[in-house]
């Protein structure tokens, strides 16, 4: 099967899950699996105003680029787009779309989820957080799980 | 070459990017950072803890011990936090 080439965008707007995943299905008949993720900016319970993300402009696109090339070869999708925001995004905005489509389910589950781990620890994107009470702007700190969960992945 | 900085990185330092010129015995990503770190004040704040330091040579991920002699652009950044 010859490998499919990955819809990649890093961009300020907004985006429309329901829409990319009609792109990337539509007039087809070899799909049997589509699993969409989306990444939402939470509030914090209330204590959020907004999240700054800074990005890497180029590498962002590359290396999301490398993790998505890393996901072919490890199983066998027919489509994948992956969209990722940059800019100020408020509580309830989305952040980052994953849209893995496969044969079967099991390749569409694991690729999308492997991709979001690996996003997570690897594209150069970084989060300030912005206070409701207008305290101090903060750099929202790597964790340690993010890195767990992507070393799971390693063989 | 270009030093690039994002982050608290780049907050610390002052500014977005900037060209540097390492001495020649400065071979590796681990001793620029020490470099960096010995020419002010802001930039001794960035790279206080080398561990918290990620690099990227020419926009792919470099180790500490990666060379750097034929670097065109070298950015510094703390781990990422997207997704």
């Amino acid at each position: 099967m010859a490998q499919i080439t990955p819809t990649i965008r890093v961009q300020a707007a907004d985006f429309d899950a329901a829409r990319e995943e009609a792109l990337l299905t539509e007039g087809r008949r070899d799909v049997g699996a589509v699993v969409a993720f989306t990444g939402l900016c939470r509030d914090e319970d209330g204590t959020l105003d907004a999240l700054e993300l800074e990005h890497y402009p180029g590498m962002a696109e590359e290396e999301i680029g490398r993790v998505a090339g890393e996901a072919l070869s490890r199983w066998p999708l027919v489509g994948l787009t992956i969209i990722h925001r940059h800019g100020v995004i408020r509580p309830g905005e989305r952040i980052v779309l994953v849209i893995a489509a496969a044969r079967h389910r099991g390749e569409a589950f694991a690729a999308a989820e492997f991709l979001m781990d690996y996003l997570k620890t690897r594209a150069p994107f970084w989060k300030k957080e912005r206070r409701v009470d207008g305290a101090e702007e903060g750099w929202v700190a790597a964790k340690s799980e993010d890195d767990a969960a992507a070393a799971r992945w390693a063989r | 070459m270009k030093a690039v900085y994002f982050a608290w990185v780049r907050e610390r330092i002052g500014v977005s990017e900037e060209e540097i010129a390492p001495p020649r015995e400065v071979e590796t990503v681990r001793q620029l950072v020490e470099w960096l770190a010995a020419r002010g004040e802001g930039y001794a704040a960035a790279f206080a803890n080398p561990k918290t330091i990620r690099t990227a040579i020419d926009k792919t991920h470099a180790a500490p011990d990666a060379p750097i002699a034929s670097a065109r652009e070298i950015a510094f950044f703390p781990p990422m936090t997207g997704g």
